[in-house]
């Protein structure tokens, strides 16, 4: 077959096409929203009648994709490192109920935080809940795993984490196809009990679950993605995971390294095949695209035993991406450098889009609130946390989904008054509702401005769940509907506007404030799209 | 044969229409290929980059090394010098003199200019200029990609083809203003090595 030119996301989504997956479930979150995406403009998918559908949540996504492995039916659920934690819960104890069809869970993890608020490593959380790891180290790995990965959850009876980065998420390469598998026939499990997690059924399930660990150790010292290359300089011996391999062999001739080199892409750590090369070499190199995951579990406690350099031993950054140079200076090579950059360029900080309806909320938000001294406005995760930056300076924290709400209830009840919460209408679905509810049944002094612009704005424009529902929400919820106040966030109305702010931050109680104006970039889409149509009825006219 | 380009630019700015002309003139000329980009936050009008690298060998990095980079390709003069560090001492430095402006503080043009024009080895011109006489503004990075055309090592018919795939669709008026754009950045490129190398 031809090769396809593919991000990794996209040959991730590919391999889910051609592996026979049913369904794809995720919630929009950069580096890993064009895996589903992918999916969703696919004809191909369409014609397989795949499901591919945006949650409300990780979450929610997560235990969807596990109800359709329960079925029978091999699935997949996608989010960004961040949302592994929202779907903790249900992912955690997954790996208790074990999988039917075959159950792969995508975690783009974004080391150095090109687009999040930390860099947390996921195969940690495969590791806590006892579950394989895959990760790829290239673009036809990450496509050659989905068919492993969901065989492999098949042969276990288990979820498989996969985890990659931002790097090879959003890096383009030649991926080769396979032939594409029959969809998996809709068959209930063996045991109709697997599923309960009660405490007596959860007990066997967790046994059962802790004496596979030996025979996933043994997939992976079997694994096609983990292999020595050996080599007869022994001084050093290295072990790397993923991409990691890349930069290593960037800087040598004709990729070769002189010393033995163990490349990792399934876990839990192939200890066989470790312990080989530590017993053969005098020194090891741990070098692993997140936290030192390896290199913790090599040193031990005490580190007594050979010197093991990598992240913990300064060898390499604590912190950040690896690159080549990176590599370059932890093997001892020497460091390169073009010139610097001139002192004339200054940054050029992301900005919210000319246009935006963001701007217009937060100037006039800082106008209401201008009688009262900073620091009481609680944000959350979008495109509106630019907000933070020059020329609004309106917001004063950005810690997870959903926290605005939540934050802003927590500083009222110490007395922070008044108490600001701003979070988008796709967040506000996401994790903001159950927080809204907590405030209201405490009747909290608190402000909710609902920033509605009807997309899931950040990553791209995907469908928003909140849509043409967010009042009734609101009002379902508990809010008084006198102190639900939609606005038209343009200049023209500013007057009316600021008199509704300021209301309503006066107001002793719950209030929402909904400020709705399409995203300037979906509709500008929007119309591209429809005068496309337009000419092409024109034309058929 | 291997060559590494950083695209740079502003977001929003479409780099990425370069890469994919580069990438498809690249794979239909049998090379491997790997590129980098960025998505995300920093798309929304702050500063973007791609690192594109092709070869007739296995590639193994995504990311270019510092330092190691052939060229620099940008559409926005001030970015074009971001990633300097980037550049192998004998890369070129090829950018549009056309600011994007959306920040306070951006540095006076005749010092930015300058600047660009003390490196040793660069083309610059004014993209925007130059598509807007061939009355299409939009096509300034295709004048920018035919600046950047002499030192590709992809056969010139092989940009002209990928043009005409990637814009099969819209139109053959649309492909000759592309490949109109394309030959006039290239013709200003010649000129100017021409003029360097006196």
């Amino acid at each position: 077959m031809q090769k396809l030119l593919l991000l990794g996301d996209e040959a991730i989504a590919q391999g889910g096409i051609d592996a026979g997956m049913s369904g794809i479930y995720a919630y929009p979150g950069t580096p890993s929203t064009e895996i589903t995406e992918y999916v969703m403009h696919s004809k191909e998918a369409k014609s397989l009648n795949i499901t591919a559908a945006w949650g409300a949540n990780e979450k929610t996504a997560m235990e969807t994709a596990l109800g359709m492995s329960y079925a029978g039916k091999r699935a997949m659920v996608c989010m960004k490192h961040v949302g592994l934690n929202v779907a903790a819960d249900a992912f955690v104890n997954s790996a208790i109920t074990g999988a039917n069809g075959g159950l792969i869970v995508v975690a783009a993890d974004d080391p150095s935080m090109h687009s999040s608020q930390n860099e947390q490593d996921s195969r940690f959380f495969g590791k806590f809940a006892l579950m394989p790891i895959l990760e790829p180290g290239n673009q036809q790995e990450a496509y050659d795993m989905v068919h492993y990965g969901f065989e492999l959850s098949e042969k276990f009876r288990i979820p498989v984490l996969m985890r990659i980065t931002t790097r090879l998420a959003h890096s383009r390469s030649g991926v080769e196809r396979r032939e594409i598998r029959k969809q998996n026939d809709l068959k209930l499990p063996e045991n109709l009990k697997q599923f309960i997690l009660l405490p007596a059924n959860a007990r066997r399930q967790y046994k059962h679950l802790l004496s596979n660990q030996s025979a996933f150790i043994d997939s992976s010292e079997k694994s096609p993605f983990n292999y020595l290359i050996d080599n007869p300089d022994k001084k050093l011996g290295i072990i790397a995971c993923g991409l990691a391999y890349n930069y290593l062999i960037e800087n040598f001739e004709d990729h070769h390294v002189p010393h033995p080199v163990l490349r990792i892409g399934q876990y839990p750590v192939p200890e066989q095949m470790i312990n080989n090369l530590y017993e053969s070499c005098d020194t090891i190199l741990v070098l692993e695209d997140g936290a030192p995951l390896i290199e913790e579990l090599l040193r031990g406690l005490l580190n007594k035993g050979k010197t093991i350099k990598g992240r913990l031993d300064g060898t390499v950054p604590r912190d950040g991406e690896l690159n080549p140079n990176i590599v370059a200076v932890a093997m001892g090579m020497t460091d390169t450098r073009g010139r610097d950059i001139p002192s004339l360029v200054t940054s050029r900080p992301p900005s919210l889009c000319k246009g935006c309806p963001h701007i217009y909320s937060y100037n006039a938000l800082n106008e209401a609130l201008s009688e009262f001294y900073k620091g009481r406005v609680f944000s959350d995760i979008g495109c509106y946390t630019l907000g933070a930056l020059e020329p609004f300076d309106a917001i004063n924290s950005c810690v997870d989904m959903g926290a605005s709400i939540t934050m802003a209830k927590g500083a009222a009840d110490a007395g922070l008054l008044p108490s600001v919460a701003v979070i988008g209408d796709s967040t506000f679905t996401h994790s903001g509702m159950t927080g809204l509810l907590d405030a209201v049944n405490a009747n909290s002094s608190i402000t909710v401005m609902i920033l509605d612009n009807g997309t899931t704005g950040m990553t791209g424009g995907q469908d928003s769940a909140a849509v043409g529902k967010i009042e009734n929400i609101c009002e379902a919820l508990g809010v008084h509907k006198d102190h639900i106040r939609i606005l038209n966030p343009l200049q023209k109305y500013h007057e009316e506007n600021l008199a509704i702010m300021k209301e309503e931050i006066a107001y002793q109680g719950v209030s929402v404030i909904i400020p709705r104006r399409e995203c300037i970039q979906t509709l500008t889409r929007r119309m591209r799209e429809e005068k496309k149509k337009q000419a092409t009825e024109k034309a058929e006219a | 044969m291997k060559k590494d380009i950083i695209l740079a630019g502003v977001g929003g700015q479409g780099i990425l229409s370069i890469a994919a002309t580069i990438g498809t003139a690249a794979l239909n000329a049998g090379l491997h290929l790997k590129q980098a980009e960025v998505h995300g936050m920093s798309q929304r009008g702050g500063d973007v980059q791609s690192n594109l690298r092709i070869s007739d060998r296995d590639i193994a990095s995504d990311l270019i090394p510092f330092g190691k980079a052939d060229m620099i390709i940008s559409v926005e003069p001030m970015e074009s010098l971001r990633y300097l560090p980037m550049l192998s001492p004998e890369g070129w430095l090829i950018t549009n003199t056309k600011p994007y402006i959306n920040i306070r503080n951006y540095p006076e043009m005749d010092k930015l200019l300058a600047e660009i024009e003390s490196q040793p080895r660069h083309i610059s011109l004014d993209a925007d200029e130059i598509a807007r006489e061939l009355g299409s503004p939009k096509s300034a990075n295709m004048v920018i990609l035919g600046a950047a055309s002499p030192f590709l090592d992809i056969e010139y018919k092989e940009l002209q083809e990928a043009i005409r795939n990637i814009f099969r669709k819209k139109g053959d008026d649309v492909i000759q203003v592309n490949l109109d754009a394309l030959q006039a950045g290239r013709d200003v490129a010649e000129k100017q090595i021409k003029l360097s190398l006196k």
